[in-house]
C-alpha cells in the first residue's frame, strides 16, 4: 500500500497508516471516529474524523470481499444436488424427530373437550391404507404378545376390557390437516403393559395388524396415561372400519401412529421395522 | 459498523512542489447492511421459498379449513408451483428448513438487539411523525420528505412488521406442529384447528411484504440492491 499516491492522501486526512483490509474488521469505524449517534446526518459531523477515502479500485475490492463473505448461503445449493438432497432431507427429519422426543413431557395431558364439542360420529373420517375393514374374525381374534415380557402370548378382547376403563374426548389429528374430536375408550395401554409384565427398559412397542399395517411407538408414548388399547368410540363398541375389536388411541401422537386391527405387539428393545408410513417417508416420532 | 461513511476518490499526482493536491471525491458510500444481517437476509430467502413451497404442497392435502366430513375445498393449488412432490416429501422440506429459519431468525434478532442494529429497523413512535408524509409521496405524488437514514419510516414500518409476521410465522407453526407439547400456545390461536388458519394467513401476509419489497427494490435500483450483498451503499440519498 505505500507508495500508492491515494493511500498517501488517505493518510494525511486520517494522520493514520491504515488500508482497507485492516480496517475491514471495524470497517474503519474506530468508536472514538464516529459519531455513534443513528440518525444524525452524517453531513454534520467533522468529515475529517468519520469519513475515509479510498480510491475506487479499493472500494470495488472491498466490496468483492464483502460479498464473497456470504458464500455460507450457497452452502444451502447443496439441497438442490439430487445424490445429497435425499440423505440431507432425512436428517432434517430426524433432527425434528429427535426434537420431538425431547419436547414430548410423560406428564403433559392432551386437550380434553366437552361432550358438547365432539364430531359427530357420522363425520369422524375412516381412513386406512388399505382396507376399511379387513375382516377380523371376532371370535377368533387374539392380540399375540411378544418380546421383552414376563406373560407372552394370547390375549383374548375380554383381558383388556377386564382392566380399568377410560374414556377421554380428544383431538385426533391426520398428518393431512385435518381435525375430528372424537370420544374414545378403552384400557390403558400402560396397564396392559403392567398386566404383560413388560420390561420397563425396554425402548419401543411394535405392534401388527390384520390389514398388514405396521406401527411402533416409543415407550415414553406408550406409558402415558392418555395412550389408549381402545375398544370403544362415543360409548359403543369400536366398528370395524375404525378398526375393531382393538386398536391403539394416541392423544400425543399423529394419526397414522394409532393403528387400528391389532394382531400382535411386542415389546422390545431394538426396532426391526419401524411403520408403514414412515417407510414411505413419514416422521417416526411424529408427536404432537 | 452500520454507518460508517467513505469517500471513493480520484487521487490527484503529486505537483512540481511535492505538495499534494487535495484528492477529487467521486462518491460517497455508506455502510448499511452488517454482514450478519445480509447473512440472514440471503439464508432467510432460500428458507422461506423452500418453506412457503413445501407449506403449499402440505396444504394440497388437505386444502380446506372446515371439516373433512363433508370436505369443501378452499382452493386447489397447482402441484407445479409446490415443492416436495407429495405430502411425505413436502413434510421433510419443511421439518427440515424450518430449523434453518428458526436458527437464522434467532441470530438476526440476537444480532441486532446486541449490536443496537435494531435501531435501523425498529419502528418507533418518533417515526410516527413521517409516516403521513412518507405515505404522500408514495401514493399521492406529494414532494419527497428529506432522507436522513437509512430507512424512511414506511420502510421501518414494513420491515418491523415483516420481523412480526416472521416470529407469528414460528409461534402458529410450532402450535400446528405440536399443538399438545405446546397447548398454550395453541389455546391462544383458539386450538390447534385455527392455528392452521393463522399459520396459513400469516404466510399470505408475508408473500404480500415479499410482494412489496421486490416492487420497491426494482424502483430503487442497484446501488440499492447492491447494499444487501456488499454491505455498502453507493451514493445515499443522505
Amino acid at each position: 500500500m505505500p507508495g500508492a499516491p491515494h493511500q498517501k492522501g488517505y493518510d494525511s486526512q486520517t494522520g493514520q497508516r491504515r488500508n482497507f483490509g485492516q480496517s475491514r474488521e471495524s470497517h474503519g469505524c474506530n468508536v472514538s471516529e464516529v459519531p455513534e449517534r443513528k440518525g444524525k446526518p452524517m453531513k454534520d459531523s467533522d468529515p475529517k474524523l468519520s469519513i475515509r477515502q479510498i480510491g475506487e479500485k479499493k472500494f470495488r475490492q472491498n466490496s468483492r470481499r464483502e460479498l464473497l463473505k456470504l458464500a455460507p448461503v450457497l452452502a444451502l445449493g447443496a439441497f438442490a444436488i439430487p445424490g445429497l438432497q435425499e440423505g440431507l432431507l432425512k436428517k432434517g427429519l430426524g433432527f425434528s424427530d429427535w426434537a420431538s422426543a425431547r419436547l414430548f413431557r410423560s406428564g403433559h395431558l392432551a386437550p380434553t373437550f366437552d361432550n358438547a364439542d365432539l364430531t359427530p360420529p357420522a363425520k369422524f373420517p375412516i381412513n386406512g391404507y388399505d382396507v376399511d375393514d379387513p375382516g377380523v374374525v371376532f371370535e377368533n381374534w387374539t392380540l399375540t404378545v411378544s418380546g421383552e415380557v414376563k406373560k407372552p402370548g394370547e390375549y383374548k378382547l375380554a383381558q383388556v376390557q377386564a382392566l380399568p376403563r377410560y374414556r377421554q374426548n380428544t383431538r385426533h389429528i391426520c398428518v393431512e390437516g385435518w381435525d375430528v374430536i372424537g370420544r374414545f375408550g378403552g384400557a390403558r395401554l400402560s396397564d396392559f403393559l403392567t398386566m404383560i409384565g413388560a420390561d420397563p427398559t425396554a425402548r419401543y412397542i411394535t405392534v401388527n395388524c390384520a390389514d398388514d399395517y405396521y406401527e411402533s411407538l416409543d415407550m415414553a408414548t406408550a406409558l402415558h396415561p392418555q395412550t389408549l388399547l381402545c375398544y370403544e368410540m362415543y360409548e359403543r363398541p369400536l366398528s370395524r372400519q375404525h378398526g375393531a375389536p382393538l386398536r391403539l388411541q394416541i392423544p400425543t401422537k399423529i394419526g397414522y401412529k394409532q393403528a387400528k386391527y391389532l394382531t400382535d405387539l411386542k415389546v422390545t428393545h431394538v426396532l426391526d421395522r419401524v411403520g408403514y408410513w414412515e417407510d414411505q417417508g413419514y416422521s417416526w416420532f411424529y408427536g404432537l | 459498523m452500520s454507518g460508517s461513511v467513505i469517500e471513493i476518490i480520484q487521487p490527484k499526482p503529486k505537483t512540481a512542489e511535492g505538495e499534494e493536491a487535495p484528492p477529487v471525491v467521486l462518491a460517497r458510500a455508506v455502510y448499511e447492511h452488517p454482514f450478519i444481517v445480509r447473512l440472514c437476509h440471503w439464508i432467510n430467502t432460500v428458507a422461506l421459498f423452500v418453506l412457503v413451497g413445501s407449506g403449499l404442497q402440505i396444504f394440497r392435502a388437505f386444502p380446506s379449513f372446515g371439516a373433512k366430513i363433508p370436505q369443501k375445498d378452499l382452493l386447489h393449488w397447482p402441484k407445479a408451483f409446490a415443492i416436495g412432490g407429495w405430502l411425505g416429501g413436502a413434510l421433510q422440506w419443511h421439518l427440515t428448513f424450518m430449523w434453518i429459519y428458526i436458527a437464522t431468525g434467532v441470530l438476526y434478532l440476537g444480532y441486532q438487539i446486541l449490536s443496537g442494529n435494531y435501531r435501523q429497523v425498529l419502528f418507533t413512535h418518533r417515526d410516527i411523525p413521517g409516516v403521513w408524509p412518507m405515505v404522500k409521496h408514495y401514493f399521492f405524488f406529494g414532494p419527497k420528505p428529506p432522507v436522513r437514514e437509512a430507512y424512511n419510516p414506511l420502510q421501518k414500518h414494513a420491515y418491523t412488521t415483516a420481523i412480526i409476521l416472521g416470529i407469528l410465522s414460528v409461534l402458529t407453526g410450532l402450535a400446528v406442529w405440536k399443538p399438545v407439547q405446546f397447548s398454550s400456545l395453541a389455546w391462544m390461536m383458539g386450538g390447534f384447528h385455527y392455528a392452521r388458519i393463522w399459520h396459513f394467513a400469516i404466510m399470505w401476509a408475508i408473500l404480500f411484504f415479499i410482494l412489496g419489497h421486490l416492487v420497491m427494490v426494482i424502483l430503487h435500483g442497484w446501488n440499492n440492491f447492491m447494499s444487501m450483498l456488499t454491505g455498502w451503499k453507493k451514493d445515499p440519498e443522505y
